[in-house]
């Protein structure tokens, strides 16, 4: 297993200053296999502990009980060489875009940066050459982003930017945070389908971290679904949408909004 | 006084590059009614945001408005004096924006978020008026005295959808008020926005990715591509007979619970702004493209039912891709 959580709870708060603690996340059982890529989509409310997840994946964050493991071992212990290989290996894209970016550098350095220092090019010129060729997997120009600043770009040009490194860096597993909530709908199915085709192809494994029934049942393999820190319903894709056994599960589904105006989804009514 | 709540005439934007003028909204044009939502969407770029802030003149440098006129409920966007506009800015016209809950000033509680609102605009609050206005969204009286980082993101939602509503605008601009939110949150959230849009009688510029959740919200739809708006319907025409390949593209593109492992994206790139193609803009993408595509760009068509599509071939209907 490259990556695991085991029995993994997290709680916020508590300490000298910090009022009642809180548990983010309780009992959640992750495991991505070594042997043949997989999709897991992780679906919930906002505030369901998508985010602690993801933060939990990659080292951001330890748990206050059970474990987050990377090959068999504890996040918490890597050490320097394998800290670096781990860090290589696991890619991370976040959820804020408007968050994730330095305003004082233009956005190639996020690309040259990292593909130096994780070795995957000798010098500077040849992590250009990486960086330019980095856009295109998710439909950008490399002249139109590569010398902007971050607020030169709207808001899906700079997720896509996120999601073109991780994939830049070749991980085994990619840990997406809502990658693709500011793209349009056939941006969003061309995205998801190369990362589809990464799985297939490079062995890429994807945790896809979304609010977004729809495309987590178009491209998981498995689906979690989480409810105040608590994975209430978890299988596979085909099952969890189609015959759903948890009333949350339920819930999400019949609240999708129908992609069809003739069909009515109750917006005009009071709120219940 | 026009009947329009907003009326936006070749709304024209663009950027200083270092590589030349990028234009992010090219002639756009389009009216709303008091009480009307238009639902704009397009490709990630395509001059939404840009559009939306125009509207209330906030496009900073390197970006400029450099040509068309915007008229709310008459008065004259582009020719307001710094004053003028400052009055017009959440009286007349109010933002929800992309982001939104980080737009909520983290020092302050809502309750004077509000009595700040209500100060710059000579206005009496008032703790009954705040608690009426968190009533029409849904919230308690007592959330008046937290600070944002105290409420859940689609709490902070309908605070900044009650502070847009709160000097009873013509027009508010949502732009992409819940693509943060999951979905039983994002149902409660556009509830409240109808319901607080319906009280205060304006009309609505809502920007959004979501078809499935324009066909709900939106009483038409705009679709940009490139800066353009290359088609703009009332809602059922745009999703029973779209005329502009692009808009089909969209609409076979959503996601749906009854097709898997599918994917129905459009191949190819954006265009660059820099450089665009000399005729339709879309032509390099397009499936029913044609050598006069390539050297021609098509203007307006004006179809019945107040339709209107930029396609040399919008008269006819696209075929299912
Ligand atoms: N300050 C700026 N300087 C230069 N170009 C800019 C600037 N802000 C936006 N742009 C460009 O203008 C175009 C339109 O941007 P805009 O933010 O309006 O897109 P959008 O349709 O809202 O996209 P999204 O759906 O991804 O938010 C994009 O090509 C963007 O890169
Ligand atoms: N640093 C933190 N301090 C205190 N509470 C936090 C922190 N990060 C997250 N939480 C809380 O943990 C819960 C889960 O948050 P999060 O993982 O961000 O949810 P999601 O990503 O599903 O929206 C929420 O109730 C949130 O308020
Ligand atoms: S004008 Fe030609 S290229 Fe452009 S959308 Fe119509 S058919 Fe396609
Ligand atoms: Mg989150
Ligand atoms: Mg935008």
């Amino acid at each position: 297993m490259p990556v695991e959580l085991r029995g993994a709870r997290v709680e916020f708060g508590g300490g000298l200053f910090g009022g009642p603690r809180k548990a983010a996340l309780v009992g959640v059982d992750l495991a991505l296999p070594a042997e043949e890529p997989r999709i897991i989509a992780v679906v919930g409310e906002s505030g369901s502990g998508k985010t602690t997840l993801t933060r939990l994946l990659l080292g951001l964050l330890r748990p206050t009980a059970g474990s987050a493991l990377w090959r068999g071992r504890e996040l918490s212990s890597l050490g320097g060489e394998d800290w670096r290989a781990y860090r290589r290996e696991v890619q991370a894209v976040f959820q804020d875009p408007f968050g994730s970016f330095n305003p004082v550098y233009r956005v190639d350095r996020m690309l040259v940066l990292p593909a130096l220092t994780f070795g995957l090019a000798r010098d500077e010129q040849e992590a250009r050459a990486l960086a330019t060729t980095a856009p295109a997997a998710v439909g950008l120009r490399p002249a139109d982003t590569l010398g902007r600043f971050p607020h030169q770009l709207s808001g899906g040009q700079r997720q896509r930017l996120m999601v073109a490194r991780a994939v830049m860096l070749r991980p085994r597993v990619l840990v997406a945070d809502e990658p693709v909530s500011m793209v349009d709908a056939s941006l969003r199915a061309a995205i998801l389908e190369s990362l589809w085709q990464l799985t297939r192809e490079a062995g890429l494994s994807l945790v896809y971290i979304t609010h977004d029934l729809a495309t987590a049942y178009a491209i998981a393999d498995e689906i979690l679904v989480m409810r105040h820190g608590e994975v209430v319903e978890r299988g596979d894709a085909v099952a969890v949408i189609r015959r759903p056994s948890h009333p949350y599960t339920r819930e999400l589904i019949a609240a999708l909004p129908p992609p069809d105006p003739t069909v009515d989804w109750g917006l005009e009514k009071a709120e219940e | 006084m026009s009947r329009h709540a907003l009326s936006v005439r070749s709304l024209t934007v663009e950027f200083a590059t270092a590589r030349g003028q990028a234009r992010a909204v090219d002639e756009v044009s389009f009216d709303l009614v008091p009480g009307e939502r238009l639902g704009l969407v397009g490709e990630s770029g395509s001059g939404k945001t840009t559009t939306a802030l125009s509207l209330l003149r906030l496009i900073r440098p390197p970006g400029r408005i450099v040509g068309g006129e915007i008229r709310i409920a008459g008065a004259d966007v582009l020719a307001a004096s710094p004053e003028e506009l400052r009055r017009m800015r959440a009286a007349r016209i109010a933002l929800v924006p992309q982001g939104a809950m980080s737009a909520l000033n983290p020092v302050l509680t809502c309750g004077a978020q509000f009595e700040d609102l209500f100060a710059a605009h000579g206005e009496r609050g008032g703790a009954a008026r705040i608690a009426a206005l968190l009533a029409s969204v849904g919230l308690e009286p007592q959330v008046a005295g937290f600070f944002p980082h105290q409420l859940s993101g689609g709490m902070k939602q309908r605070v900044c959808i009650a502070l847009a509503v709160a000097l009873r605008p013509s027009v508010i601009v949502a732009d992409e008020p819940t693509s943060a939110l999951d979905v039983i949150v994002q149902r409660q959230v556009l509830r409240t926005l109808v319901k607080a849009q319906k009280e205060a009688g304006a009309a609505i510029v809502m920007v959004g990715h979501d078809m499935g959740l324009m066909a709900q919200f939106a009483h038409r739809i705009g679709v940009m591509y490139a800066g353009r708006l290359v088609e703009i319907a009332p809602v059922r025409d745009i999703f029973a007979d779209p005329r502009h390949p692009y808009t089909r593209a969209l609409i076979e593109s959503l996601p749906d619970l009854e097709r898997r492992g599918e994917f129905r994206g459009l191949s190819g790139l954006p265009p660059s702004l820099l450089d665009l193609p000399p005729g339709c803009a879309f032509a390099p993408r397009c499936p029913r493209v044609v050598e006069r595509c390539r050297v021609e760009r098509p203007g307006p068509t004006l179809l019945a039912g107040g339709r209107e599509a930029r396609c040399h071939f919008a008269a006819e209907p696209v075929h299912a891709g």
